[in-house]
């Protein structure tokens, strides 16, 4: 049985990547093609909110890769200043710029949703303001990466402000809570079944949800992939540099 | 005592030197000679643990060494005096006075440091070794905008130190006058480029 | 380390030392608000809480990049690092002596330019509490974000953006506090969160601070 650890060499891990690729291309492509159709066209409309409520298959899965997305690159973070792994440093980096899309998706589909149900496109809702807020610490992660001129440095320092970043904004999400009880609606998925969304929305829901991971998953393989060879070119020249 | 085995250090991701030994015995001094860009800051900074070596070990370093680099790290709103106090007080050692009549600049006392030409900023800068009390020094370019008098004051103050049991390590390209120190030229260990030291780049070749 | 503290104090008054620009910048921000959110006067007292916290936070913000820069340029981090005193005690004095500096001054400007702003009688009290307990949190957070960016020049802007997002709890906290108490609510919530944030952040930011630090002088 091989150990996960042979992945972190770059080289191993571009040539397993490029296989794995393809493959999680056409999957998540076939289920955002089938959840979404699904979703938009196959279920009735909310007694109470009518067809708006349709935005969910986007908004939902959005939000929630937003927050997986940063959770990805705390472990890859981790990874980065125990044992060292570039790829476990470059995947960090490479998933920022997917996270941050995701939550900017998130806070746009949720403007749009809000505009007809609350009647306004931004309120300083808890969650509302907890995703404005990460979307700041993204910004931050991915500013810093781009100031830093040696990679390794740009590595730790990221990696730091990545582990530093999350126990601040887990604090800020309790601040904001007690700052301000919100407009929106409780959780959409738990496992609490009482408080869930009905079956009708539950299923198409869940197939969008497998789309986006399987999206984010073939994106941050890909950028990854694409971050390896970078450092690999800059390898191989300044080897070149030196033999010279 | 000062001791490196099998030493290799890099700059950012490129390892620059690789397989450097020598052992310093108390009383003696080694000067770092090579072109510019060689390496003998990179071996420096490694000696003084601002950062890590990438093979090999240093033995007797640590605590037991004072660094001086290419910036004094003097204030120019503070007196020359204020400065050195500061020093000491971070050392933990009394008495800033042997250390300013060494260099000479017991006159300039009461003088701002940015008042100071740059040959009197680089002596009160030396003169911090002084007050660090401790036995190795790791020097950098020390006789930078030293004139052929304050090099000499420079000499002096060196020899003395290894008189009383002291040693230094100093990348200079100029003739200290101190012909019982060894020089070790650092452009022999300089890394290959299929270096055997682990570099970041290599993991991606 | 009681040789840094005076030494850091000691350079902040002499000339370029910066001393009073944080509590000029205050000023300014408090009495431009008036001119941007017009004169009427139960406007302003309702806002006063939140105008002087925000702007006591900036005023905080702009002074951050001289916490480190300086010694990094003259090269007295390296010495530093290097002298046996732990990195993280060099840092949580530096960030004392810059709450010193700039932030106890707001502490005790502030009451004054809350008749600037016209804030009610109960809440001068709790405004200077808040500040006192919560300025500090907000110089030992900086310390982070200038070990952070320390390497990088003109990185003033990048430190401003790093470091905003991690001042939200302490902000929400430290102005929820000067608000409730101004409108002569309960304030002990708050307040035991706000001491929590600063308290927590003292004995645990400048082991995150050392450690960066350490990364860029390498």
């Amino acid at each position: 049985m091989a150990s996960i650890w042979e992945y972190a060499n770059p080289v191993k891990f571009l040539r397993t990547s490029e296989k794995v690729l393809p493959v999680l291309w056409v999957l998540a492509g076939a289920c955002l093609v089938i959840g979404l159709i699904w979703g938009f066209f196959f279920t009735p409309d909310d007694y109470r909110q009518g067809s708006t409520v349709k935005i969910i298959y986007l908004h939902v899965p959005a939000a929630l890769m937003a927050i997986n997305a940063w959770l990805m690159m705390l472990v890859a973070s981790l990874i980065w200043l125990v044992r060292r792994h570039h790829v476990s440093a470059l995947a960090a980096k490479a998933a920022a710029p997917v996270g941050v899309t995701m939550t900017l998706i998130a806070l746009v589909t949720g403007a749009i949703w809000g505009q007809p149900m609350w009647g306004t496109w931004w309120a300083w809702d808890p969650r509302l303001t907890s995703f404005l807020i990460l979307f700041l610490f993204y910004l931050g992660y991915m500013a810093l990466w781009a100031a830093i001129e040696d990679p390794d440095s740009a590595a730790d320092l990221t990696s730091v402000l990545c582990l530093v970043g999350s126990v601040f904004a887990v604090l800020s999400r309790y601040a904001v809570l007690f700052w301000n009880q919100g407009l929106h609606q409780g959780a959409s998925l738990s496992l609490d079944k009482e408080e869930n969304v009905a079956d009708v929305f539950y299923l198409p829901l869940l197939v969008c949800i497998a789309g986006f991971v399987l999206l984010f998953l073939a994106l941050v393989l890909y950028r990854t992939g694409t971050e390896i060879r970078l450092r690999r070119t800059q390898a191989l020249i300044r080897r070149e540099a030196a033999r010279a | 005592m000062l001791e490196i085995r099998d030493l290799a250090v890099a700059r950012g991701a490129a390892c620059v030197l690789e397989g450097l030994a020598f052992t310093l015995a108390p009383g003696q001094a080694l000067i770092l000679r090579g072109p510019n860009g060689s390496g003998k800051t990179t071996l420096l900074r490694t000696l003084a643990g601002l950062q890590p070596p990438q093979a090999g070990e240093i033995l007797g370093g640590g605590e037991e060494i004072a660094y001086a680099g290419h910036s004094d790290g003097l204030k120019s709103m503070l007196t020359v005096a204020e400065n050195l106090t500061f020093w000491a007080e971070i050392y933990g050692t009394r008495g800033i006075d042997p250390a300013l009549a060494a260099f000479e600049l017991t006159p300039l006392r009461d003088r701002l440091a940015g008042t100071l030409s740059a040959g009197q900023k680089r002596r009160l800068g030396l003169a911090r070794m002084l007050v660090t009390g401790r036995p190795i020094w790791a020097m950098d370019e020390p006789t930078v905008s030293l004139d052929a008098a304050s090099v000499e004051l420079f000499a002096a103050t060196v020899r003395a130190h290894l008189g009383q049991g002291g040693l230094a390590v100093i990348a200079t390209h100029i003739d200290l006058g101190l012909p019982e120190a060894h020089v070790f030229d650092v452009s022999r260990f300089a890394a290959r480029a299929q270096s055997a030291a682990a570099t970041s780049d290599e993991a991606f070749l | 380390m009681r040789a840094l503290l005076l030494r850091d104090l000691r350079l902040a008054f002499r000339a370029g030392g910066g001393f009073g620009l944080g509590l000029a910048f205050f000023l300014i921000v408090t009495v431009l608000v008036p001119f941007s959110v017009g004169p009427q006067s139960e406007l302003l007292t309702r806002i006063a809480p939140g105008v002087l916290w925000l702007g006591a936070l900036l005023a905080c913000l702009l002074s951050l990049d001289r916490l480190l820069a300086l010694d990094w340029e003259d090269g007295t981090l390296d010495l530093l690092a290097t002298a046996p005193v732990p990195l993280e005690g060099a840092l949580s004095v530096k960030a004392l002596a810059h709450w010193l500096v700039t932030g106890l001054p707001l502490v005790f400007a502030a009451p004054v330019l809350g008749v600037l702003l016209n804030l009610a009688p109960a809440g001068y009290l709790w405004l200077v509490i808040s500040l006192a307990v919560g300025t500090p949190a907000l110089s030992v957070i900086g310390a982070f974000g200038a070990a952070l960016t320390v390497g990088i020049k003109r990185g003033g802007l990048l430190l401003s953006l790093l470091v905003l997002p991690l001042y939200v709890p302490t902000l929400i906290f430290g102005a929820e506090v000067a608000r409730r108490g101004a409108q002569g609510l309960e304030v002990g919530t708050p307040l035991l969160m706000l001491a929590g944030i600063t308290f927590g952040v003292a004995a645990l930011m400048p082991f995150a601070s050392a450690t960066v630090l350490r990364m860029n002088l390498r």
